[in-house]
């Protein structure tokens, strides 16, 4: 069942098939320079086309990374699941985990565009060799942190994925454009939980500010490492795969919710943090990035937890996966048999 | 109006499991004449519902799959929202004033009402479809009734359930059929979850003074008539899982008192402890 899922998407694409499209009697040399020419007429790329092998695993890479941080996304918030405080806020992030289980599945789809499994994609991710956002490797405390996630981490992301939603392939901007939309819904449930909070009596206000002040550095860096030290940037950009700079992206993010803050009457934990009056957009302070480059190379809190976590989920359900394949071939088998 | 193919059948769905929670404000009056037992008779049904649901939430990230992960959170929403709008309207009835929140987050465990079968651990997933797919027998059936039933308004919720639960019980059983005729683990561990869960099974059909007076009232419906139904379905089921029915045996039960498994209060402590860590205060 889970691998016919997957063909019945129509999103399993074999590297044959993608490797079609190729005509036989055209040089590398020209198909390459024909490849460019569509990237600078601001053309999309779709999934039968040729294109450099390297643009393919940039690709894959980015959007298998993306999938992966969905998945190990529901892990943190999941944390608070049983416990939340009421029903509606117990079915509201059910319901977003469960959104972002399905986020995976779109862009694992969207990567098996390119021609690679979602077996191999998530075999990467427990092998520790594909990485997912550094921001789920912090730990979820308290409820109100569950609102800041919405809020921060879930806002940081709509800034990365609306620009993605123009990205140059297809698939993987079409994902974008609709998962976006569910993230902004995610956002505002983030922030009316905050805003609730901060609302409420002194010890529900400090658990938002405390939840804010442990999630507002670390969703800085969700957005990436800043543009002199982001090996990818550059080719990324010229293939408009990205189109906006980490630092771009960062700024437009804090330009966002500074204000958002104020609403609601948190602060934000950067005392250099101060509206330009030249720029119109926030100066803020120094983002430290060794601990951002720690998190990233597997020191971060809950690194191996999540990791683990995941690894037990797929062990776990190694007996369950099998029954359902044997199950399917002994159907099959009979479907095949002459009928008695 | 009976089904005329297996309920477990790939019957068309008019609509997907909803989230949607309808109004919970105040909508119809209550009718002052409520027999006394509604309101336990609602916890009942709310609570297995809110404790089934919980523990299936266990499950999100965790799945062996990933289109499991997703089923299962949307079967535990489906189970929340009926018993999000069962306690809403069982503070309606008890009139003093209780919020479906209070109902779910302020009483103690011997409050309350729900089968021993939903609060027992979820297990590994064989435990868990094959709890599942026993209570989504025992559910299917009992919702068809109680949306016939002469109380407008949780007729009115049962049949908004019986849409959800049509989906359930396909799902469950499918997973029973796929792991009882899947390998010899999953067949092994299939078996052994039934054998396991049995004696949970009769106390869904043990009616108590409450499930009598519904069924005088017109409201609930005879459980006792229920059982044949139940287990010409799971029978159906088990023998194209090539699972074996155990022998009926002593029957484990009390839970409709309040009387629960040692595993109830652990389950509430979690659920319940940030709303208690703040009394009055609004989220």
């Amino acid at each position: 069942m889970w691998r016919a899922a997957v063909t019945k998407n129509g999103c399993r694409q074999s590297r044959e098939k993608v490797m079609e499209k190729q005509p036989a009697a055209t040089t590398d040399e020209d198909l390459n320079a024909a490849f460019e020419a569509r990237i600078a007429n601001g053309e999309t790329i779709e999934p039968k086309d040729w294109m450099p092998e390297r643009y393919r695993t940039q690709l894959i890479r980015m959007m298998s990374q993306h999938a992966h941080s969905e998945i190990v996304g529901m892990l943190p918030e999941g944390n608070w699941i049983t416990r939340a405080p009421s029903l509606r806020r117990k079915m509201t992030l059910l319901a977003k985990v469960q959104d972002e289980a399905g986020h995976g599945l779109y862009i694992y789809c969207g990567a098996e565009t390119l021609g690679i499994d979602r077996a191999e994609l998530v075999d990467q991710l427990l092998s520790g060799r594909a990485k997912y956002s550094s921001i789920f490797n912090y730990p979820t405390l308290t409820w109100a942190d569950i609102g800041v996630i919405g809020w921060f981490v879930d806002g940081a992301a709509i800034v990365n994925q609306t620009v993605l939603a123009k990205a140059s392939y297809g698939p993987y901007a079409r994902a974008m454009i609709r998962i976006c939309k569910e993230e902004n819904f995610h956002k505002k449930q983030g922030y009316e939980i905050i805003a609730t909070l901060a609302r409420g009596t002194p010890a529900q206000k400090a658990m938002a500010q405390d939840a804010v002040n442990r999630w507002w550095w670390p969703s800085l860096m969700m957005l990436g490492p800043s543009d002199t030290d982001s090996p990818n940037t550059a080719e990324l950009m010229r293939w408009r795969v990205k189109r906006k700079t980490n630092d771009e992206l960062r700024q437009r993010f804090i330009d966002l919710t500074v204000p958002q803050a104020e609403a609601v009457g948190l602060t934000l934990p950067d005392p250099d943090l101060k509206l330009n009056p030249e720029t119109n957009s926030y100066d803020f302070g120094p983002i430290d990035w060794e601990e951002f480059w720690a998190v990233v190379k597997g020191n971060g809190p809950c690194n191996r937890e999540r990791l683990q976590a995941r690894r037990d989920a797929h062990e776990n359900g190694r007996w369950v996966r099998e029954a359902a394949e044997a199950y399917a071939s002994k159907q099959q088998r009979a479907a095949q048999s002459p009928a008695a | 109006m009976r089904e005329t193919r297996p309920i477990t059948s790939a019957a068309s769905r008019s609509s997907g499991p909803s989230n949607e929670l309808g109004p919970l404000t105040p909508s119809s009056p209550i009718a002052p004449s409520s027999p006394p037992k509604l309101f336990p008779f609602l916890l009942g049904l709310a609570d297995d519902r809110l404790v089934l649901g919980h523990r299936l939430s266990e499950w999100c990230g965790h799945g062996p799959i990933l289109e499991e992960d997703i089923a299962l959170a949307n079967i535990a929403l489906d189970l929340v929202g009926q018993a999000t709008l069962l306690l809403n309207l069982a503070g309606k009835i008890e009139g003093k004033g209780r919020s479906e929140d209070a109902l779910a987050y302020f009483r103690d465990g011997g409050e309350f009402r729900n089968l021993h079968i939903v609060e027992l651990p979820k297990g590994d997933y064989a435990y868990t479809i094959v709890r599942q797919f026993l209570f989504d027998v025992y559910s299917y059936h009992v919702l068809e009734q109680l949306q016939k039933g002469a109380h407008r308004e949780l007729a009115g919720i049962a049949a908004k359930g019986f849409k959800e639960v049509r989906y359930h019980v396909r799902h469950s059983s499918e997973w029973v059929v796929r792991m009882g005729d899947g390998t010899d683990e999953s067949h092994a561990r299939a078996q052994k979850a039934l054998d396991d869960l049995w004696r949970f099974t009769p106390e869904m059909f043990r009616p108590d003074a409450v499930d009598i007076e519904m069924q005088e009232h017109g409201i609930g419906p005879d459980l006792t008539a229920l059982k044949p139904q139940w287990d010409g379905v799971v029978r159906e089921v088990m023998g194209r899982s090539t699972l074996v029915m155990p022998a009926d045996s002593y029957m484990i039960g009390g839970g409709r008192n309040g009387k629960h498994t040692e595993f109830l209060g652990h389950m509430l402590a979690e659920m319940q402890i940030v709303a208690r860590s703040h009394p009055g205060a609004e989220w």
